[in-house]
């Protein structure tokens, strides 16, 4: 081992070059402007930022989020303002920072993804898109295209077609193999992939005989996930040849370390940055030490170099 | 000094009982670390020490004493975060998100006749109200204080504290101290003069508190509570139906940690 190995920390996704592999995975880091008390965005891979439709969405009825061992829930449902605001405020705050920017997509409909898609092609700060095409929250069906393999190869052809940036579905762990669901997002032209989004789960309070969230389910996202994300990552990416943002429950470098060891080229901290709102520096500053540590050249040689 | 928010490594200088499952914990800031200004209504998150539990305890602020940069906190056990929270000791560390939220607007208190309803554990928040705002009354030569505070039994917490600053009315809902009653019964009953109310309490009591300032047609402010899990307005768990567009989301739903926890009455929909 060669202690003294500058390591490069740069990776890329279908063309475009991250200073880092460390992201904020959607819906816990709002468009960054939240958390820029505590963590310079410069320092980030990039900012995902929380899911955008084409109209504003009002979300779920409160209690939307609950702690569980571990983890949490939410049920958030998408609450967002909508592409217009997003574009004048959200990308517009954006701007400022040296840092690439991807956008998580949402919508009820293959029209209102595409609507949205489309509204984006020509905004150039915007360096790619992320199609959740996985939200366990959201009645009206977005989860379908997540989960039947034929329905997510469908909407990732038609969002390619009208897609100006490099496209990542984000899978849902919600199904019964994700190989073939990375292999369906694959098929249908996606530039890469990004998992685990959360896992639906329920928490009732035994004392009232209640369901604690108003959803009654909720996505289960945290720690408590971590082995589930590292296992799925490996299998999607013994399936596909596309590159993957791992995530799901990483609470420090070393989770972060273990999902590219499994086989993704960036990584995304989410629900952990409630608990330590720098979070993303900090993987960011141990993956470079355990790269110069273990002499690696560039943190890409990382990439599913589990043995 | 800071005046960003931040999570920052207190000390646990006292932990006190008050009253049954009630605890009076005063945390201390590391010198250059303590928050520039601290208002009446803002709040805290608490973390448990446990690495199990990821998500901040909210918990609002009691009082906030800059010379010795020490934060009060006054909270019931109702988990086991708080439960981990009450077995603190002097010399102990906690992990602090803070200072988050937006307060009362003492500028429109002061000089005023204002009435404090706090239901149970409700009424920590108020007390550091109500000593900011008879601090400006005494400076002013006007205004007023009144603080009615509800408690389930005669096991009373903060009530001398608070008739130090106002004039106080206790209820109890068994009658065992004070009025027979609850908060709202009890200002019908004792009829106290004021020209604004300002409340915490349980949501039932902030429904009724809500009535009475549209019957009395008197601007009222809310401190709300929903479960938590950014603190910062980043994840959009807290929020509450509001009556016009909020300007974070455009949906009419407000972010209790960021547009709050204090609303004027009128603008939530409770
Ligand atoms: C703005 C605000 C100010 C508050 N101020 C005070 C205060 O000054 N004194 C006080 O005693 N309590 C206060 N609370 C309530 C306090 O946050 C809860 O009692 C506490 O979080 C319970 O944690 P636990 O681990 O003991 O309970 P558990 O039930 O084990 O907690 C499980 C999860 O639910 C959350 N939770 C449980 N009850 C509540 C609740 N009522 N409100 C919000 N989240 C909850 C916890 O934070 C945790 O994430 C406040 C709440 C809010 C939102
Ligand atoms: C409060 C909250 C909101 C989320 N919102 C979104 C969203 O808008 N779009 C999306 O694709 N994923 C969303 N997610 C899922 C996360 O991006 C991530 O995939 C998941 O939480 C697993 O990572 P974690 O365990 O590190 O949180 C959300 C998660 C949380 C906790
Ligand atoms: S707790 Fe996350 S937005 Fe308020």
């Amino acid at each position: 081992m060669d202690k003294n190995v500058h390591t490069d920390m740069s990776v890329s996704i279908a063309g475009v070059t991250f200073q880092n592999p460390v992201m904020t995975a959607s819906g816990t880091f709002g468009s960054g402007m939240e958390y820029s008390d505590f963590v310079d965005l410069n320092r980030l891979g990039a900012v995902v930022t929380k899911g955008v439709s084409s109209v504003p969405w009002e979300g779920n009825p409160t209690p939307r989020v609950t702690e569980v061992p571990g983890g949490m829930l939410n049920a958030i449902g998408l609450q967002n303002p909508g592409i217009d605001v997003f574009i004048e405020r959200d990308l517009a705050f954006l701007k400022q920072f040296d840092t690439r920017v991807i956008v998580n997509v949402c919508g009820h409909t293959v029209e209102e993804y595409l609507d949205v898609v489309e509204r984006l092609a020509d905004e150039k700060r915007v360096d790619m898109l992320e199609i959740n095409v996985s939200c366990p929250n959201v009645k009206q069906g977005a989860i379908a295209f997540g989960t039947e393999a034929d329905a997510l190869f469908d909407i990732t052809q038609r969002i390619k077609k009208v897609a100006k940036q490099p496209v990542i579905m984000k899978l849902t762990p919600n199904v019964t193999s994700i190989a073939e669901m990375a292999k369906a997002a694959e098929a249908g032209g996606a530039d890469g992939i990004s998992l685990i989004n959360t896992i639906t789960g329920m928490k009732i309070d035994v004392e009232k005989q209640k369901f604690v969230l108003a959803n009654k389910t909720g996505g289960l996202s945290g720690p408590a996930i971590h082995p589930i994300a590292v296992r799925m990552v490996y299998e999607a990416h013994q399936a596909v040849q596309i590159p993957i943002i791992g995530m799901g429950g990483i609470a420090s470098w070393q989770d972060a370390a273990e999902l590219m060891l499994a086989g993704a080229t960036a990584v995304a901290v989410g629900a952990m940055n409630f608990h330590t709102p720098d979070l993303t520096v900090k993987v960011a500053d141990g993956l470079a030490d355990y790269a110069a540590r273990h002499g690696l050249s560039k943190i890409e040689d990382l990439i599913g170099a589990v043995q | 000094m800071s005046s960003e928010r931040a999570k920052r490594t207190l000390t646990v200088v006292e932990n006190r009982q008050l009253a049954a499952g009630v605890y009076d914990l005063r945390l201390r800031y590391r010198e250059n670390e303590a928050p520039e200004q601290v208002i009446p209504g803002q709040f805290v998150g608490v973390y448990s020490r446990d690495s199990g539990r990821i998500l901040p305890r909210p918990i609002s602020i009691c009082g906030w004493d800059p010379k010795t940069r020490t934060l009060r906190l006054v909270f019931r056990t109702v988990g086991a975060g708080t439960l981990e929270f009450s077995r603190c000791q002097p010399g102990e560390t906690l992990d602090v998100l803070g200072i988050l939220g937006n307060g009362y607007d003492l500028e429109k208190l002061a000089g005023k006749r204002v009435l404090l309803l706090g239901g149970g554990i409700g009424a920590p928040p108020l007390l550091g109200l109500a000593e900011a705002i008879s601090e400006k009354n005494r400076a002013l030569g006007a205004g007023q204080v009144t603080a009615v505070l509800g408690y389930r039994t005669n096991d009373l917490f903060l009530d001398r504290e608070f008739a130090k600053a106002a004039d106080v009315v206790i209820a109890t809902d068994d009658g065992s101290a004070g009025f027979h009653g609850n908060v709202i019964e009890a200002v019908r009953s004792e009829k106290p003069a004021f020209d604004v109310i300002c409340a915490c309490g349980p949501l039932p009591m902030l429904r009724g508190v809500k009535a009475l300032a549209l019957e009395r047609d008197c601007p009222c402010y809310l401190s709300l509570e929903e479960r938590m899990a950014c603190g910062v307005g980043a994840c959009l768990g807290c929020v509450t139906k509001t009556a016009k567009v909020d300007g974070h989301s455009h949906v009419k739903n407000a972010r209790i940690c960021t547009e709050g926890p204090v609303f004027e009455a009128r603008e939530v929909l409770i």
